[in-house]
Parts: C-alpha cells; structure tokens; sequence
C-alpha cells in the first residue's frame, strides 16, 4: 500500500493522517460544547499570571 | 545571500512589530486580561505547536528519518494522538480548570499544590532547571546546525550567531508569551513544511511512486555496501521496521517514539499552555489546528528525511547520512542541495522561528521554575524577585551554550538524543503523578512523592550505568566499575531507553503506595482542587 511494503509502517503512515482527522473531526462535533464561561476565579488566575510574566 | 537577507529583515520586521502591537496592548487596553484571553483557538494552538516542534524535531527528528526511514512515522502518530488529541481532551481541560482553582502558574507549583507538598515543586523545579537546558541545547543544535549549512559557515560562528539572537530576543521581553508572534510563526512554518512536502513529493513522480522508488534503493549494490553498519544493527530498508528487538529497534521504538511520543504528556513548559486558554469551549475548538500542525511540521519532516536518501544517491552516489556528513546534517544539506534558493531562505526563517518559540517557552519554564518554586520569591521584594529568576535564566542560556558547544562532539544524532533525554525524564517523573492529580482524587502525597522519586532515580541510574547512550559520556560507570555499562555483553539491555524501564517502576510504585496508603488531605483542598471538573465536556 502507498508503495510501503512493511505493513508497521503503511500502518504509521495512515495513524498519522487518521490521528489528525480524528482532531479535526472532534473539533467540528465538540465546537460549540463545553463551558465557554468565564468566572471570578479565571480572572484572578490571569490577573496574577501577569503579574508573574512582568517580573521576568 | 541578498534574497536571504532581505527575507530575514522582513521576517525580523514582522515579528518586532507583532511584539510591538502585543506591547502596546498590554500597556494601552485597560481591558487586556478580557481582550487577552478572548485569543482565538487557532492562535493559541499555533502558539502550542510552535512551543511543541521547533529545530529539534525538524531537523533533529528528520535526520534520524533520514537515517533510520519510516518507521519514525509511529513518533508522528504519538505526536498527535497523545501529544495534541488525549493531551487537550484529557489532560488540558483537566489541568486548566484545577490550575485556576488553585492558582497554580508553573508545573511544579501545579504538582506541589495539589499534593500539599513544597518537596514536589522543589523537586520538579530543581529538574527542570537542571535539565531543561539539555533540551534547550538540542534546539539551539538544530538552528545552528541549519545557518551554518545556509550561510555556508562554522558550526562554531553559528551557533554564537543564534545564541546572539537568542539573547537578544529574552533581553527585549521575548519571556513573555507572545501569542501573535507564536502563532505568526507557526502559520510561516505550516507555509513552508506544505511547499516542501508538495515539491519533494512531486519530484520523485508521486506519493506511492517516492516510496517505491526508496524501497528500491536498497536493492542497488552501492547502497548495500553503504549500508552494511546499519543492517548490523538491525536496518532493514527506509520503508520497513528495523529487525524485532534489535539495537536499531529498541533506539527507534523506545528512545525516539516512546521516550518522546510519551514524555510529551508531561512536559512542564506545555502543560502551562493550557491554563492560559479561556475555557474547554476554545481547547475543543483548538484541538483541529493542532492535529493538522502536527502532521504538518513532523510528519513531513519524516517523510522527507526518509525520501532524501533517493535525492541524495541519484546526485551524489551516496545516501544521506554519508552526503551530509552527519546525522543532523541531513535535513539542512537536503535542503541546500534540492530546494530553491528562495526556499531555503524562508525556510531558514522558518526554522529559526521554529526554534526561537520553543527557546522562549524553555527559558520561561526555567525562569518561573527558579524564581517560583525553587525560590519562592512570592510576596518578596519585586526587584529581587525579578533579579532572581533572569539569574536563573542567564545560568540557563550559559548551560545551554556549552551544551549546544559539546554535545554534537560526543554524540552523532545529539538533537535526537538530548530531546529524547529530557522528553524521557520527565515522562518517567512526572506522568504517573501528574495523571493521579487529575484523575485519582483519593490519591496519597506519599503516592505521588514515591512515583516521581522512583521515576527520576531509576532514569537517572540507568542513564548513568546500564544505557550505553548516555552511560558512556557520563564515565561514572567506567569510573566505578572499569566498563563503559553495567548490561550484559550480547544483550540488547544497553540499548532500553531509560524511559521504558523508569516509567514502568514509577507507575507500579505510584499504583502500590497509592493502594497501601490513605490520602490525608482535607475534604475542602479535594473538592477545592475538583471544583468544576467532572461535569465539563
């Protein structure tokens, strides 16, 4: 297959364009899921975050 | 040399005033921390896979293609399925939601707060400070590598050339996470690995025809003389998986697929990525951009350092390893020797950016990691605090540069190598406990101190007496016991990447001693830690 004549490697070859698919494939189904909220918290995390970013 | 000049001021230009803009906007938008984190999910997965690839895996991982042929593919596969797909829907939405619980901004403060333990974030912070710049070196090996096949001069000059720049770039601010800049670079590097695997591709007649045309190659006389060292080691052609087992087998498999392919779950300075995006909403929407970088950027390099070898013997007689001069020579001289001259020229930009965004996000592990956790410079005066972590990074970019100096001297395939190296150690310390963290609420300290205690000290032991790789440049084994490893003779022992044996111990110790003992956090830091994790998608 794919002129690849070892069947590990004609495997690897496809897993690879496959996993990718797979990514973009989750990405279209998951696109609008999941909390997109933003709470107290986060916004005290990025406060201080850049406080520390400063200080490098 | 003009067309590589104006191309590199423009690139230099672009990215000076991208820094600018971010600059701007922070000082200017009083509304920056909304604004900032409202970055779309293709921008910050360009910016992890620029913080993820860089010179090493191109050129570094692409040579040993070069060398060792497909079978470095099974990398590209772990690379996206572990390293993008289960590391943002299993690990990054986990990860995020528990690091702003418990306002944890580095890795090891992540491990210590969750465990209640300033001996894990000391720990993990004296590792990464440690060895960290070995992987740096790695980085800065694979760009000066490449200028000085570009610019056709010393390996030496280049590489003082890119530490100049490197320098430079964290003297101007470049610590800090530039996202656009990140994320423009990457969008150079998705160009440029595009055109290169359509113009190889389209060289050697097609996909299925340049495979063919590789597995051919083994059949000419010349190449089997060539390649008789290497079907020693178990080689069995670029198109087909070294022999069950063998030397070439257990380097390919263990070091380069699984040592990296793994490690990458537990790397310190990408599992920070994912506390900066806004919500799981946008790491859904950002796992695409990363599946398709990642084929894009390895996969191609891969592909490419296989298919040189054809190139390579059509033009000059020999295969790659042997034209090149060197395992990590073969990217940059395939380059030089079969692309345009604009091409190489982009191409150099692009690598150089490669490199400098993954630099920047190494440098920043270290600093925080020094300042933060070895440290604890929290609360002390601003000035010192400062002073103290760019000490650290200084010590760091120092390190960095013997290493980068020293290391391709005693190792052929040194990029390959230190990455897997790092990649390795973190893997074998980390994983097991990072995962317990997110998944096993009833976890132990005692669990997760005794997994990354054993991880790092059977890595460590291993590396130091039994794999041949590292034990032989170490010389303590040889010291010690008047042999260069402590393996059996005529056993492939020396060639069992660490990984394979430290992961293994570390995640049978953490499962044992989370079995055996009770976790004694109080209720209110569990719930505290799993506030919100659960229910999200």
């Amino acid at each position: 297959m794919l002129g690849l004549p070892d069947a590990a490697i004609a495997a690897a070859y496809v897993l690879c364009v496959a996993s990718a698919l797979l990514c973009v494939v989750y990405g279209i189904v998951n696109w609008n899921r999941g909390d997109d909220s933003e709470d107290k918290r986060e916004i005290e995390w990025e406060t201080h975050e850049q406080k520390i970013e400063e200080s490098l | 040399m003009i067309v590589k000049i104006i191309i590199t001021t423009v690139y230099l230009g672009i990215i000076a005033y991208l820094g600018w803009l971010g600059y701007r906007n922070t000082k200017d938008t009083k509304d920056y921390l909304i604004g900032g984190r409202r970055i779309h999910p293709a921008i910050m997965a360009l910016s992890y896979g620029a913080t993820f690839i860089s010179t090493s895996a191109i050129v570094g991982f692409g040579g040993y293609a070069g060398v060792f042929g497909f079978s470095l593919l099974w990398l590209t596969f772990l690379n996206i399925f572990l390293g993008i797909f289960i590391a943002f829907v299993f690990f990054g939405k986990r990860t995020r939601r528990m690091g702003h619980n418990i306002d944890a901004h580095t890795f090891p403060e992540f491990l210590g707060k969750r465990f209640q333990s300033k001996f894990i974030q000391k720990f993990a912070g004296i590792i990464i400070f440690l060895f960290m710049p070995v992987y740096t070196a790695a980085v800065m090996i694979g760009a000066s590598t490449f200028i000085q096949a570009n610019l056709g001069i010393d390996y030496n000059i280049a590489l003082f050339v890119f530490a100049a720049i490197v320098a430079a770039y964290v003297f101007f601010g470049g610590l800090k996470g530039v996202m656009y800049s990140d994320a423009f670079q990457g969008t150079l590097m998705l160009v440029g690995m595009s055109i290169l695997i359509i113009a190889v591709y389209a060289k050697l007649g097609g996909v299925s025809a340049a495979h063919q045309k590789l597995t051919d190659l083994l059949q000419n006389p010349n190449v089997q003389e060539q390649v008789q060292g290497l079907q020693a080691g178990g080689f069995q052609g670029w198109t087909r998986m070294p022999v069950l087992f063998s030397q070439n087998w257990w380097t390919v498999v263990s070091s380069i697929v699984m040592g990296v392919g793994i490690g990458v779950l537990a790397q310190p300075q990408l599992a920070v990525r994912f506390m900066t995006v806004r919500s799981d909403r946008q790491l859904n929407r950002a796992i695409p951009v990363g599946g398709i970088f990642i084929l894009l950027m390895t996969g191609v390099a891969f592909v490419v350092g296989a298919l040189s070898n054809v190139l390579f013997f059509e033009t000059t007689g020999t295969i790659s390893v042997a034209a090149a001069g060197g395992t990590d020579s073969i990217i940059p001289m395939f380059l030089d020797s079969f692309m345009p001259e604009w091409f190489v020229s982009i191409f150099l930009v692009v690598l150089l950016a490669a490199g400098m965004s993954t630099i920047s996000s190494q440098f920043h592990a270290v600093g925080t990691a020094v300042g933060r956790d070895l440290f604890n410079t929290e609360g002390k005066d601003d000035k010192k605090a400062m002073l103290i972590s760019r000490m650290g990074v200084l010590v760091a970019i120092v390190v960095t540069i013997v290493l980068a100096y020293v290391l391709p001297t005693v190792w052929d395939g040194a990029i390959a190598i230190s990455t897997g190296l790092f990649f390795g150690l973190c893997g074998a310390a980390f994983l097991p406990m990072y995962f317990g963290a997110l998944y096993a609420k009833n976890m132990s300290k005692a669990a997760a101190l005794s997994g990354m205690l054993s991880g790092f000290s059977v890595s460590a032991l291993w590396m130091l007496f039994i794999h041949s790789k590292e034990s032989v440049v170490l010389k303590l084994c040889q010291a010690l016991f008047g042999k260069p490893t402590l393996a059996p003779e005529g056993t492939m022992l020396q060639f069992v990447d660490p990984i394979v044996v430290a992961l293994t111990v570390s995640i049978m110790v953490t499962v044992v001693v989370h079995l055996c003992t009770k976790s004694k956090f109080a209720k209110e830091h569990v719930n505290e830690c799993f506030e919100g994790i659960g229910n999200a998608a």
